[in-house]
């Protein structure tokens, strides 16, 4: 198995993320995009980290990227939750005024 | 092709495939199964490139965590009522120019860069696993730091995550 292989399939994840994100109206599915983006970029981070067996590097990093990625999907889904709760959707377009 | 071989590729097909599938539905639900899949497949990936810890972390934090939170989510922000969820798709080409042309710049420099042929990536191919007990040692001697920093910030996320989500709960005094 190349290695180009493997980075070339984390660009395509990367790129869907990407794609997801910007072309998605509702919250959730925006979430969902970037958690494709934070998965192709551990994909590379691990894939790297195999050509240095001493120092770890990669999946340490990684490892704090799943981390980081368990902390930001529950505090999204507390503001979505919230923000739901008083405009009544979770459409990223209505969503447009800060006080109400 | 060995078997070895076939399975990687197995794997790499069930990510991209279930990827490209987020990417065309318009079901929340379904893309959240999706999301799933290639969670899984990305596993197997990192079992392939020698790192098992990851690929098990992944399982257990991807899958068994963040995808119910997904999932709780979506039920919780629309009203069911016999419907499928549906999102709005809009900017497609937009999101199509910024994507795609992203993958091209991205598709170019991998090419280009020919990794095979740097001596660090060439000189080291064997891919046996990394054990354990070295990770572990690494995790807490020359990355405690770092270690100790992100079980602070996930304790506080969770802290604020459940003061933001929950509401004000009253006390009830008039029990009779």
């Amino acid at each position: 198995m190349p290695v180009e292989h493997l980075i070339i399939l984390g660009a395509i994840l990367f790129c869907v993320g990407l794609i997801v994100v910007v072309t998605r109206k509702n919250a959730i599915a925006v979430l969902i995009g970037i958690e494709l983006m934070l998965n192709a970029a551990n994909i590379n981070f691990v894939v790297f980290s195999q050509f240095d067996p001493e120092r770890l590097q990669g999946q340490v990093f990684s490892l704090f990227i799943i981390t980081v990625a368990a902390a930001e999907a529950a505090v999204a889904l507390a503001i979505i939750l919230k923000v739901y709760h008083y405009f009544k959707t979770a459409d990223l377009d209505k969503i447009n005024e800060l006080r109400g | 092709m060995d078997l070895s071989t076939f399975v990687f590729y197995f794997f790499a097909g069930i990510t991209l495939v279930s990827a490209l599938f987020i990417l065309f539905t318009r079901n929340i639900l379904y893309a959240a199964f999706a999301l799933m899949l290639t969670f899984l497949g990305v596993a197997g990936i990192f079992v392939f490139a020698g790192a098992e810890f990851i690929a098990i972390t992944q399982i257990l934090v991807y899958v068994g965590g963040i995808l119910v939170l997904i999932v709780f989510g979506v039920m919780l922000t629309n009203r069911l009522q016999g419907q499928k969820v549906l999102t709005p798709v809009y900017r497609k080409l937009m999101g199509l120019i910024v994507g795609g042309g992203l993958f091209l710049i991205l598709f170019k420099a991998i090419v280009e860069a020919n990794f095979g042929a740097i001596t660090w990536v060439s000189g080291n191919t064997q891919t046996e696993p990394t054990s354990l007990k070295k990770l572990g040692l690494t995790l807490m001697t020359d990355y405690v730091l770092a270690f100790e920093v992100i079980g602070i910030l996930l304790l506080i996320a969770l802290i604020g995550a459940i003061h933001m989500a929950g509401g004000k709960r009253k006390e009830v005094s008039d029990a009779s």
